[in-house]
């Protein structure tokens, strides 16, 4: 959706299996530069590992859209990628209207920040979850910067072959963001783990009674 | 953990396939508009569509049902009218969307009011994953209970102050 070209800058928002295989996709396609944003160490640090991107945790940076023009040249990237959606942490006044007051379809930090980040005439790509409501993100500089925003779910029958000739090659190993192995019956600690982010987990796997050994 | 423009410059080790999709050419999604390819459920007569045996709610924005479909929630007590009510606005309006999550409140309380009924007294800690957070988040547990707990006896203690007088008065 990000229409990547070789030597293009990318920067993938949120570091979840998503966004890890967000910025993998981008590696693929060709990106000159892939840098991976999160607030959590733990996922940037396999993120960097797993894709080659380069980490960057916003908690460190006053304001993160500056960080992106700065290192581009004052240009910003070419493609945003946001794989963050609803929950997304970084703002006060997105948390508090989207998350603890129900205001707004969840928190659009992220891809506010896409949106500011993007160079003149790029190219926004949402792939995270958000609410059917509405959300507060600054569509005015949409206009002014004539970007191309595109959004959709996985095509999943549609990429399942190329991916498994990428896992043939020996490019991509998707069993190694399989953090955590849980029984299906423990599905609400399951739960908990994954949306707290806890123990260090990227994705779990459930595990149903009938093929536990 | 965010590097600068040298160590950024200093990554040396490129991905593993870096550029095996850089042609458009070789990626499933180019063009937009490519029909999927087609699989052995080609072989299949075409779906029959599904009979509801329960109601189904249809958005006034669509014609109908898709073929097949199935929800875990079937509308049903006030949270069902409520739904009743929404699906009458076009998913472009508050009106469906505001109701239809005050109505999911809803039907949270009727639903612990169902167990209750059938004598099944709902684990709501446990639900909620407290077993995760007291094996690897124990810290920051105790110290939102010790939030809660302050602020409730601050809140206590607010009241009383405010009480006291007008009692004295009456």
């Amino acid at each position: 959706m990000g229409e990547i070209k070789k030597g293009d800058t990318v920067v993938v928002f949120g570091a979840g299996p998503v966004g890890i295989f967000a910025a993998k996709s981008a590696q693929l396609m060709g990106a000159g530069r892939v840098m991976i944003v999160d607030g959590y160490d733990y996922r940037l640090e396999f993120a960097q590992k797993f894709t080659g991107a380069e980490p960057v945790n916003f908690r460190e940076l006053d304001d993160p859209v500056m960080f992106f023009k700065k290192t581009t040249d004052h240009l910003g990237p070419d493609v945003c990628i946001e794989a963050v959606g609803a929950e997304a942490d970084g703002s006060f006044l997105q948390r508090l209207t989207g998350v603890k007051m129900k205001l707004q379809a969840g928190a659009a930090t992220a891809l506010y920040w896409a949106i500011d980040s993007v160079r003149k005439g790029g190219v926004i790509s949402i792939v995270g979850v958000f609410g059917p409501t509405s959300n507060m993100v600054p569509i005015g500089n949409v206009v002014n910067k004539g970007l191309t925003i595109r959004a959709n779910q996985a095509s999943v029958r549609r990429n399942v072959p190329k991916l498994f000739e990428h896992i043939e090659a020996g490019h991509v190993s998707p069993k190694d963001v399989l953090t955590h192995r849980i029984p299906l019956e423990e599905i609400s600690d399951a739960y908990h783990l994954f949306s707290s982010k806890l123990d260090n987990i990227i994705k779990p796997v459930l595990i149903p009674p009938s093929v536990r050994h | 953990m965010a590097y600068n423009d040298q160590q950024a410059r200093n990554i040396l080790t490129p991905a593993q396939g870096w550029g095996s999709d850089a042609d458009p050419r070789s990626r499933p999604g180019v063009p937009r508009d490519k029909r999927p390819e087609l699989g052995p459920e080609t072989l299949y007569p075409n779906i029959q569509p599904q009979l509801s045996t329960y109601k189904v709610h249809i958005s006034t924005e669509h014609g109908k049902l898709p073929p097949v479909f199935g929800t875990s929630a079937p509308p049903s007590g006030l949270s069902g009218m409520m739904r009743d009510f929404a699906y009458k606005f076009s998913e472009g309006r508050f009106a469906h969307w505001l109701t239809l999550l005050a109505a999911d409140r809803v039907n949270v309380l009727e639903g612990i009011i169902s167990d209750l009924r059938s004598g099944h007294i709902p684990n709501i800690p446990k639900e909620m994953g407290i077993g995760a957070e007291l094996k690897y988040n124990k810290k920051a547990f105790l110290l939102k209970v010790a939030g809660i707990a302050a602020t409730l006896i601050a809140a206590q203690r607010i009241y009383s102050h405010f009480k006291e007088p007008r009692e004295r008065l009456t």
